[in-house]
């Protein structure tokens, strides 16, 4: 039976036919629904690691166990998780280890573009590379096979384009397979990573990147497709799909296995063919195991190294290098079109991180940001955030700039998934090496950014079952910080009060920010709009500052500043009420006030109505 | 319409809209009726509040590319207007945009930083990619049909009539899709949706 399975759902699907035991994550795009699809499937342990290096020790400790393990993570994640990723390539496992790194090629989601392939080479772990979702359900398989073959972590590379496209997949079923073992290993040469027995493994890793490759020879993943031999082209992973589009007479040698590559088989493929060329996104990673085997090719003299591929790319730079292509790259027309207007991310409509925002655009204090939605404070009008690198950075670049003695007090903004991902020893840093930093955290009680992923602050597992809570406030103050206070986020005086109280203190401070996230389907049923008073509203553009995009501009304008009127979209509006508080002419009242006026009116409608019955 | 073998659709609009599950239906259309078919999109930042944009591909043989090259859309689905405007550039000459008859306002104009652009312009774009512009009022037929939110299946509705399938393959992968409570509604709002639009020569089912 064929389905349309996303890439994701595909290896979703691969491990669960492979008869993978465990899996962990921490949620990132392109990588997210990996574990939440799953997560469904009955049979396999399924978890939200707090981040990608322990999701990565989890999935080994697994694996060391005897059983089947995945560990999936975007590109940047095995940054987090690169430490756990080399050890693991020294010891091996007893069962089949894999971990899925989903590269972001163009940005669509991510602080930086990078190849990590990189890192399967630079650990010596076998790297496959799938091109549509059929390959994305049989390689994660396969990987399964070779790491158990080989005794090593098998990476399975995709990127956004194969993570987010669909296509038909045959579904088969799970192969159920027995643990490898009863009891733990107690193997300390292979498992105790001391020096002395480090020494001994890495020559077993070199050779093992050798035999890989010898099988990789005869692999049915690595295939010649004989057609023209005018021109080769050697690709792999969606690539491939734009070389079979835009050059369909060239014969390929397409790789399955992109780290080993197959010496004997580029040879015999380089030996039938006049030119020979590299098709591959980001970095030339197969084009430099060509070169290393002492064979000229073309790659990125061609094709760009930076950004994301697509066949109107591909094309245009084959028939600039003379390369035969379907057909001649499409001139696109100028239209005549009038200059559009951006549609730029903002923070939704109720967003609890607005007031915070806010309260800090008009501090003008220097503010470290971090990763997750409440990056979009950046943005004006309440261009409240000044730098943003890392999951967990924005703590340590405060503490950074205030020991280095800058002369303002430096505040960092953390949202809560992302300090229990890395935060949490940053802010002990700042706890132990006391720099007078708030940090402030943006406790919305859900992974946002993402999709709405639980985390350790929610009570819910990634299965749906009831856990412990961790508390922020306790959990910092047994850091020995001692000016710690809490304020709901919609409330915008208690926010800058509490704000004055913790930067009174020349010490290190935390302030929770706390309110849900305004989508989170519970709080959706809460909505009730507000409204603008017309008779009160003077235009005066206050409540236009803080860039919701529930008010709008009104086609009325005020008969003294002829300004236009705040109107509020009733399909956007949530009712949280900070404008209503940020209004100097009450003229959008609260919930409350709505509540009051309207027990009122009936009232007063009613009296004469039964007066005359 | 290009070659009755392969078909490239974009389908653009504004998140929230129903675009991702359209090009979900629309994909799997094209594989109950025998295409190989892809699917692309991307998520993430998009999502709030952002242009989504979707391009899915049938081919009777075999699809490669999962993304639609510039000027290689048979087909420009548009959930918004202006989104039909920002895309236009997917359409390839003589193709056909249908677009929904709404504005979603974004914030850049609503804090008065911009303005929306006008109905002539979708004319005069379109004109100039000698293409048929076909507007539906998607959201107005939704409603008649009993929600608005079904306006992502009206329009599916009006693409479905410049296609040469038999209607029940569509009905047959919609229902699938659609809660059970909610499938007379979603029946109602298809063929509105499918009325709305004069069907093409090449669309009548082989």
């Amino acid at each position: 039976m064929k389905r349309v399975l996303s890439g994701n759902e595909a290896i979703a699907r691969g491990a669960w036919e492979a008869g993978v035991h465990l899996a962990a994550a921490y949620p990132g795009t392109p990588s997210t629904e990996i574990l939440e699809e799953l997560s469904r499937f009955p049979h396999v342990y399924c978890e939200w690691s707090t981040n990608e290096k322990v999701a990565v020790d989890v999935a080994v400790g697994a694996a060391y166990a005897g059983r089947r393990a995945l560990a999936a993570m975007k590109h940047v994640g095995l940054n987090v998780a690169a430490d756990s990723f080399f050890y693991a390539s020294f010891t091996g496992a007893e069962a089949g280890l894999v971990l899925v790194s989903a590269d972001d090629p163009a940005m669509h989601s991510s602080q930086n573009e990078q190849d990590n392939r990189r890192f399967a080479q630079f650990a010596r772990v076998p790297c496959l590379e799938p091109a549509d979702s059929q390959e994305c359900k049989d390689f994660t398989i396969a990987a399964f096979d070779l790491s158990e073959r080989f005794d090593a972590p098998v990476m399975l590379r995709t990127t956004t384009r194969t993570n987010h496209s669909s296509g038909p997949v045959e579904l088969g079923e799970r192969a159920d397979r027995a643990p490898r073992r009863d009891k733990f290993p107690r193997d300390t040469a292979k498992y105790v990573m001391i020096p002395a027995n480090a020494r001994k493994r890495h020559p077993l890793v070199e050779q093992r990147a050798r035999d890989v490759a010898a099988w990789a020879e005869k692999s049915p993943l690595n295939r010649i497709e004989w057609r023209d031999r005018a021109v080769g082209v050697i690709t792999a992973g969606v690539a491939y799909q734009y070389a079979r589009e835009v050059m369909p007479a060239a014969s390929v040698l397409k790789l399955g296995l992109v780290y080993p590559i197959p010496e004997q088989l580029v040879r015999a493929f380089v030996a039938g063919v006049s030119r020979l060329i590299v098709l591959e996104e980001l970095d030339p990673v197969i084009e430099e195991q060509v070169r290393m085997l002492g064979i000229a090719c073309e790659g990125k003299s061609i094709f760009p190294l930076c950004g994301e591929l697509d066949p109107s790319v591909v094309r245009q730079a084959a028939a600039a290098a003379g390369l035969a292509v379907d057909h001649a790259p499409v001139e696109v027309a100028a239209l005549p079109k009038p200059e559009l207007p951006a549609r730029p991310p903002v923070l939704c409509a109720g967003c609890p991180h607005r007031g915070v925002f806010q309260l800090l655009s008009k501090k003008k204090v220097p503010v470290t940001g971090d990763i997750g939605c409440y990056t979009l404070g950046l943005l004006p009008p309440l261009s409240a955030i000044h730098t943003c690198g890392c999951m967990g950075a924005g703590i340590g670049v405060a503490h950074g700039a205030a020991r280095a003695g800058i002369g303002e007090r430096m505040v960092a903004v953390i949202g809560d998934s992302t300090f229990y991902h890395t935060g949490l020893p940053a802010l002990a840093n700042v706890a132990y090496n006391q720099a007078n930093v708030l940090v402030v955290i943006l406790d919305n009680r859900t992974t946002a950014m993402t999709g709405h992923q639980a985390n350790p602050g929610t009570g819910i597992t990634l299965g749906h079952q009831d856990t412990r809570v961790i508390e922020l406030e306790p959990l910092v103050r047994a850091l020995g910080i001692e000016h710690v206070a809490t304020v709901d986020s919609y409330d915008v005086d208690g926010l800058e009060k509490t704000y004055k109280e913790l930067m009174s203190h020349d010490q290190p401070a935390v302030l929770v920010a706390r309110r849900e996230c305004a989508l989170l389907p519970e709080i959706r049923k809460q909505w009730v709009p507000l409204e603008v008073v017309e008779e009160k509203c003077t235009g005066c553009g206050i409540c236009f500052r803080i860039g919701c995009p529930a008010i709008l501009k009104s086609e009325e304008l005020d008969a003294k500043s002829g300004k236009p009127l705040a109107l509020i979209d009733p399909d956007q509006c949530t009712g949280c009420e900070v404008c209503s508080q940020l209004c100097p002419h009450d003229a959008i009242p609260t919930r409350d006030q709505m509540r009051l006026a309207e027990e009122r009116q009936p009232a007063s409608c009613s009296t004469p109505v039964s007066g005359g019955n | 319409m290009a070659s009755p073998k392969a078909y490239s659709f974009v389908l653009v609009g504004v998140g929230g809209q129903g675009t991702l599950l359209a090009s979900n239906i629309l994909a799997e259309v094209g594989l109950a009726a025998g295409f190989d078919v892809k699917k692309s999109e991307v998520h993430g930042m998009a999502q709030r509040g952002g242009s989504v944009l979707s391009h899915v591909r049938w081919d009777a043989e075999r699809v490669y590319s999962p993304i639609v090259g510039m000027g290689e859309a048979d087909l420009l689905l548009s959930f918004e207007k202006m989104e039909a405007l920002r895309f236009a550039e997917f359409l390839k000459p003589g193709g056909t945009a249908i677009v929904n008859d709404m504005a979603v306002v974004p914030i850049t104009v609503s804090s008065g930083s911009a303005v929306y652009p006008g109905d002539e312009h979708l004319r005069r774009v379109f004109e100039a990619l000698r293409a048929e512009l076909v507007m539906v009022p998607g959201e107005r037929l939704a409603q008649e049909a009993g929600n608005v939110k079904a306006a992502n299946v009206v329009l599916l509705g009006a693409i479905s009539r410049l296609l040469p399938l038999p209607e029940a393959t569509w009905w047959e992968c919609l229902s699938q899709r659609v809660p059970k409570k909610y499938l007379d509604l979603n029946r109602v709002a298809f063929a509105s949706g499918r009325a709305a639009v004069a069907p093409t020569p090449a669309a009548t089912p082989a």
